[in-house]
C-alpha cells in the first residue's frame, strides 16, 4: 500500500473548512482565537450559510479576523460590535449575523452596545473571546483580569480596592430576558474543542428561531500577554481562569440553568 | 400634479422626508431641539408604510453604529441629533468615512460648548465641515434655510451619499428644527436604491470575493493610497457646490450667511437697500465642499463682506479663505441660543464694514 492508496476520501479523519483562507494566522502561537476561528467557519460550512452570513469584529486581536476567513466582514470601532450587528440584523432579519469580541471590547467599552443588544433580544450571535487580558495592545489589565494578576497595567497583581473586581458579563447578560443561549466553554483541550464547537453550532442555528440574543464565552489563553508557554497558559487557564470563570451552560432555550 | 401642501415642524418634515425619500432605517436617540424626528417616524410606523426600520438606540454611540451596520450592507440608513449627541457621533463618523459608507446625518445644532443650552445656535460649523472625528476625512455638508428645505435635502442628501459613498450632514439648527412652515411634500419614492453594489457586505456568494468593510490598514503605504483616494473623492464633491444669491448683483457690501442666520439676513438686505445702501446676501447651501469661487468672484465686485452666523465665528474663516484678502472680511454674530435682529445685523455691518 503507498501514500496514495491512502489518501483517498473515504480515509479522510481531517480537513481544514475551505471558509479559513491559507493567509497565515496573526496570533501568537498556542492562542484560542485560531481554534475559535476555526470552529466558527466549520460551523459555517456544515450550516451551508457562507452566502448568508455577515460577520462583525471590532477592535482587538481579532480586528483582522477577515484576513483569515472567507465571509463578508465589517471591522467595527472600538465596543460597538453589538450595535452594528444590530444595524445589520434589522434591514437584513433573515441573515446571518455575528459578532466576536474579546473581553476588553465587550465588557469594558462597549459593556452599553452588549447589554442593550442582549436586552432588545437581538436575533444574532455574540462569540466572546476571554483571556483575561488586553492582548493587542501589549498585556493591560482587562476588566476580565483575575485578582492578584499581573498584566503592564497591574504590575504589582490587580488590586481589587483599587482597581475592582473582574466582571463575570456572561452571567450578567444570562438574567436579560432577550438572551436566549447563553454559555460559557474553552479550547484548552480537544474535548473542550469539541463542546466549544456544539455550543457554536446552536448559537447560529438559534438565529433562524429569532427567539432572541445567543450568547458564547470561550475562556481563552494569551500566553504572550501573560508571560508563559502556551503549555503553561493552558495549565494556568485551568486551574486559575476557569475557578473564576466556571464552563457550562447557563442559559438554554431561554430558561437558565439550575445548578 | 398638485403635490401635497402641509404645516409642519421643520423636524417633522425631515422625519415624513426620510420615509418619502424610500429609507430603508433610522436609529436615533432623544435630544432636545430634535427629538420630534424620532417621535414622527415612531408615530408615523414606517414599517407598515414602507417597510422602513425605526429604532430607539441605547445612546448616540449606538445609533451610529447600527447607522455603520446598516450602510455597509448598501442600505439608506439615515440618524439625527443635536450638537453634545453630534459629539458622541463623532467616532462612528470617522470610522464610517474610513470605511467609505452613504449615510444621512441630521444635525440640529443648540448652544454650546458642553451641555450649553437648548436654543439655536450655528456653534457646529467646524464640527461638521472640517471632519468631526479623527483624521482626515469630510463629510458632504447640505444647510437648508426653511422647512421645504429640511424636506427636499433629505433625498437630495441619500443621493450625494450614495454617489460619493461618503456620509451627508444635513446641518440645521433648532430654529428651523421647531419652526412651523408650509412645506410641500414631494411623492412616495420606492425603497429600492440604483447604485453600484460590488462593494455590499450582504454575504459572500460563490460569484465574487468576500466584502470587507473596513477603515483598517496596518500598511503605511496602503494606508497612504487610501487617504489620497479620499482626498480626490473630496476634490470631485467640488462639483457639488451650491449657493443661493440673493441681490448681488449690484451689491457694494456682501452678507454671507447660512441657514437661520441666512433668513434674518435677508430682511437686513432689504432694510439696507431701504436706506441707500448696496447690501447682497450670499447664502452658501453646501457647507462643505464651500462655494469659495462665487466668493472670490463677488470679492472683486464688493467692498466689504460680514460673515453673520450665530457663533463666535467659525464660517468667517472660510469667507477669509475665499476671498484671499482682496477686501475685509468680518464676524457678527449672536451667541450662546440667542438669534440676532435684523436691525442688530444692519448696525454690524455699517460699523464693522461700511463705516470701517
Amino acid at each position: 500500500m503507498d501514500v496514495r492508496d491512502i489518501i483517498k476520501e473515504e480515509n479522510l479523519v481531517y480537513r481544514k473548512s475551505p471558509l479559513l483562507l491559507d493567509k497565515v494566522f496573526s496570533y501568537c502561537p498556542g492562542c484560542g482565537h485560531g481554534t475559535v476561528h476555526r470552529l466558527i467557519m466549520e460551523v459555517i460550512e456544515e450550516l451551508g450559510i457562507q452566502s448568508e452570513t455577515i460577520g462583525v469584529a471590532p477592535v482587538g486581536c481579532s480586528v483582522l479576523a477577515y484576513e483569515f476567513i472567507n465571509v463578508d466582514f465589517l471591522q467595527a470601532p472600538h465596543g460597538r460590535a453589538p450595535a452594528v450587528a444590530t444595524g445589520v440584523k434589522r434591514v437584513l432579519p433573515d441573515k446571518y449575523v455575528f459578532t466576536y469580541q474579546g473581553d476588553g471590547d465587550l465588557a469594558a467599552i462597549g459593556t452599553s452596545e452588549t447589554i442593550h443588544a442582549c436586552n432588545r433580544g437581538e436575533h444574532i450571535t455574540i462569540i466572546f473571546i476571554n483571556n483575561g487580558i488586553y492582548g493587542m495592545t501589549g498585556g493591560q489589565m482587562a476588566p476580565t483580569t483575575l485578582p492578584g494578576m499581573v498584566s503592564s497595567t497591574s504590575p504589582y497583581g490587580r488590586n481589587v480596592e483599587s482597581m475592582g473586581n473582574p466582571i463575570r458579563i456572561t452571567e450578567l447578560v444570562a438574567q436579560l430576558p432577550g438572551t436566549y443561549y447563553v454559555t460559557r466553554q474553552a479550547v484548552h483541550k480537544p474535548a473542550n474543542v469539541r463542546r466549544a464547537k456544539k455550543a457554536i453550532l446552536k448559537a447560529f442555528e438559534n438565529q433562524k428561531l429569532k427567539r432572541g440574543l445567543s450568547f458564547v464565552e470561550i475562556v481563552s489563553n494569551c500566553n504572550s500577554g501573560w508571560k508563559m508557554t502556551p503549555v503553561q497558559a493552558n495549565k494556568w487557564l485551568e486551574e486559575n481562569m476557569l475557578a473564576y470563570y466556571p464552563l457550562g451552560d447557563i442559559k438554554v432555550d431561554g430558561e437558565l440553568v439550575k445548578k | 400634479m398638485s403635490r401635497e401642501l402641509r404645516l409642519m415642524k421643520g423636524n417633522e418634515a425631515i422625519a415624513e422626508a426620510a420615509i418619502r425619500a424610500g429609507a430603508d432605517a433610522y436609529f436615533g436617540y432623544p435630544i432636545t431641539p430634535q427629538s420630534e424626528v424620532l417621535e414622527y417616524l415612531m408615530t408615523e410606523k414606517p414599517e407598515g408604510r414602507t417597510g422602513m426600520v425605526v429604532l430607539q438606540a441605547e445612546s448616540e454611540l449606538g445609533a451610529i453604529n447600527m447607522v455603520f451596520g446598516a450602510a455597509s450592507v448598501g442600505k439608506r440608513v439615515m440618524t439625527s441629533s443635536s450638537s453634545p449627541g453630534i459629539s458622541l457621533f463623532q467616532e462612528g463618523l470617522s470610522y464610517i468615512s474610513g470605511a467609505e459608507l452613504p449615510c444621512l446625518i441630521v444635525n440640529v445644532v443648540r448652544g454650546g460648548p458642553g451641555l450649553g443650552t437648548i436654543q439655536p445656535s450655528q456653534a457646529d460649523y467646524f464640527q461638521a465641515t472640517k471632519g468631526g472625528g479623527h483624521g482626515d476625512y469630510h463629510l458632504l455638508v447640505l444647510a437648508p434655510a426653511s422647512v421645504q428645505e429640511m424636506c427636499d435635502f433629505v433625498p437630495l442628501g441619500f443621493q450625494l451619499a450614495f454617489r460619493y459613498r461618503n456620509p451627508v450632514m444635513i446641518l440645521t439648527d433648532g430654529l428651523i428644527g421647531q419652526m412651523m412652515e408650509k412645506v410641500e411634500l414631494f411623492d412616495q419614492q420606492p425603497r429600492a436604491t440604483e447604485f453600484d453594489q460590488s462593494w455590499v457586505a450582504t454575504g459572500k456568494t460563490a460569484d465574487r470575493q468576500r466584502n470587507v468593510i473596513t477603515s483598517l490598514d496596518l500598511d503605511p503605504a496602503h494606508m497612504e493610497k487610501h487617504n489620497h483616494d479620499l482626498i480626490e473623492k473630496y476634490r470631485k464633491m467640488q462639483a457639488e457646490v451650491r449657493c443661493e444669491e440673493f441681490l448681488t448683483a449690484d451689491a457694494e457690501y456682501l452678507l454671507v450667511a447660512y441657514g437661520s442666520s441666512a433668513r434674518v439676513c435677508q430682511k437686513t438686505v432689504q432694510l439696507a437697500r431701504e436706506k441707500g445702501l448696496k447690501v447682497g446676501l450670499l447664502r452658501p447651501i453646501t457647507l462643505y465642499p464651500y462655494p469659495s469661487k462665487v466668493l472670490n468672484d463677488l470679492a472683486g465686485q464688493v467692498k466689504g463682506m460680514l460673515s453673520v452666523e450665530m457663533n463666535a465665528g467659525q464660517m468667517v474663516e472660510d469667507v477669509r479663505l475665499s476671498v484671499n484678502g482682496k477686501v475685509p472680511v468680518e464676524h457678527f454674530g449672536r451667541l450662546g441660543g440667542m438669534v440676532h435682529s435684523p436691525n442688530e445685523v444692519l448696525a454690524a455691518l455699517e460699523q464693522k464694514i461700511v463705516n470701517r
